[in-house]
């Protein structure tokens, strides 16, 4: 899933400081499986702002709404009317949510309640960790099914580089090497032998380095 | 010949080489490079220009290198994967020959979060092992990465890093044999103070065939003290520090300690050079370039050879 953390309470007050009558805009995908975007974060978020405002004196309206997704331009036209409504959309969605909102309604100021951090997988309950890197060329037959790009901090492709210790990363005693998992994993698996294989660089275009990425399915283009 | 280096002229000529390192200046100093050349000068076959080590900003690699040239020495610029991409790396090392360098080291690179700019975004578009690929194809067929060709030539003697004592152990013979397939010529290993453990990786190395294809100078790191072992065995990854060297710095007392840290430095070295496909020396003394002199003096190896 793609991982989402609620940016920090002051920085969301800053944003709305211009506007009189807010959406507060929960997504029902990704960020209600991480727990930080959906109908119950925005409910409470709009409440701690009613509360903060009567604190301060400040006189805004709010309105909540989540739908199920708001990366598809369908869901977001179910809140078409309340999008219309209001002078900002505070979305929790992921930035991309963010984006077809800004890109379906030209009026309303468009505000991120979110910092979008990565794709990733849900650990143990309350923790999330980063899986993958969206690079366009999956190498996981290679490495064990577990990911250098995403889970190496220098996206070594021949590791594990010589600041690994005890099986952890030199960036942080918190972080596994990745490198020492793969060896463990190919070692375990009898799968050693490509590890010798040079892996050459990496095509980084497919990974965004080639500007803008866009999938095209032609069979479902009418 | 492969470059005509000093330094792979001393190795094809079986002699025990020596290297050390100098640091380059935080800033345009040169004088810094002048003052750490006077003491490195006639002692080291070639000398190591750190490329922003521990990921702080410091006079370029090159610069430093071509300046270290003017001042005598002969470097090996070291070039990290951290800082640029393959198009930076490869105009470097063209820019590099045209100064006159004739040795380069890839190594990944400390990650900038032990830095001066920790906030840095990291390059790290080609690992050391596919920049060793692209130094030897550059070298030997005359092209850059993509496959143009290349005007002029590159004589480089290509050097890579090794610890030989990283973890997981087991896959570190594999990890040098990597880079000698890659292209390395010569490699410079971490610091090693624990013999027996380390001939039991150039055992496993010399079994794989490696030890007839790559020239291997092992690591020394003067220790100071006490307390710089103490920092090598919990801070620096895959380098271990026998509890009997450190009783011995600590048995020095706090003032001659520096004095047991370059006895143990030399015994290293004379130990070192007594084990099968050990190709030399690479001496590195943190800010302590002026007592390298006296430690290659005192393991025998002066003068150096003119070859």
């Amino acid at each position: 899933m793609i991982v989402a953390e609620r940016k920090p309470y002051e920085e969301i007050r800053a944003m709305l400081a211009p506007y009189k009558k807010v959406l507060v805009f929960g997504c029902g995908g990704c960020v209600t499986v991480c727990a930080t975007g959906g109908q119950k974060e925005a409910e409470i978020l709009a409440e701690e702002l009613k509360l903060t405002d009567a604190k301060d004196g400040v006189s805004r309206e709010y309105v909540v709404k989540t739908v199920e997704r708001q990366c598809e331009r369908e869901f977001l036209a179910e809140a078409a009317s309340e999008i219309g409504a209001v002078d900002a959309v505070l979305s929790l969605a992921c930035g991309a949510g963010v984006n077809l909102l800004a890109e379906a309604y030209p009026k309303p100021a468009v505000l991120p309640a979110m910092n979008t951090t990565f794709l990733g997988v849900n650990d143990s309950p309350g923790v999330w960790v980063e899986r993958c890197k969206g690079c366009g060329d999956c190498i996981l037959h290679t490495t064990g099914g577990i990911c250098p790009v995403a889970r190496c901090s220098k996206n070594i492709l021949n590791g594990p580089c010589g600041g690994t210790h005890d099986g952890k990363c030199e960036v942080s005693d918190e972080i596994d090497c990745v490198w020492a998992l793969i060896v463990k994993r190919l070692t375990e698996t009898n799968a050693l032998d490509g590890y010798r294989r040079i892996v050459p660089p990496k095509d980084w275009r497919r990974g965004g380095h080639g500007g803008p990425r866009k999938m095209t399915r032609e069979e479902l283009i009418k | 010949m492969k470059s005509g280096s000093n330094l792979e002229k001393v190795l094809a000529a079986g002699q025990f080489a020596v290297t050390a390192e100098l640091g380059p200046p935080k800033g345009s100093d040169l004088e810094v490079i002048k003052k750490k050349a006077a003491f490195l000068k006639g002692v080291a076959d070639a000398v190591n220009i750190t490329d922003n080590q521990t990921a702080i900003v410091r006079m370029s690699s090159m610069a430093a290198a071509c300046a270290a040239i003017q001042n005598g020495l002969e470097p090996v610029m070291q070039m990290v994967c951290r800082d640029r991409n393959r198009i930076a790396m490869q105009s470097d090392l063209f820019g590099a020959v045209a100064g006159g360098i004739r040795n380069c080291l890839f190594i990944s690179g400390d990650h900038p979060k032990s830095g001066n700019h920790p906030e840095a975004k990291i390059v790290y578009d080609i690992d050391s092992i596919q920049a060793l690929a692209m130094a030897k194809r550059m070298r030997d067929e005359g092209k850059v990465l993509c496959g143009e060709e290349i005007e002029g030539k590159m004589p480089l003697f290509i050097g890579a890093a090794w610890t030989p004592l990283g973890d997981p152990l087991e896959i570190r013979p594999l990890r040098l044999a990597k880079k000698v397939d890659a292209g390395a010529d010569f490699i410079q290993t971490q610091a090693v103070y624990d013999i027996k453990a380390f001939g039991k990786q150039m055992k496993v190395a010399g079994d794989l065939g490696l030890l007839d294809k790559v020239k291997i100078l092992v690591g020394v790191i003067p220790l100071k003290g006490v307390g710089m072992a103490r920092y090598m065995q919990k801070n620096v990854p895959g380098v271990t520090v026998p509890e009997s060297l450190v009783k011995r710095l600590k048995d020095a007392g706090k003032e001659a300690a520096p004095e047991e840290g370059i006895k143990i430095t030399v015994e290293l070295i004379q130990k070192l050079r007594e084990m099968p496909g050990v190709a030399g020396v690479h001496i590195m003394a943190i800010e302590w370039e002026h007592r390298v002199k006296e430690i290659v003096e005192a393991a025998g190896l002066l003068p150096r050879p003119t070859v």
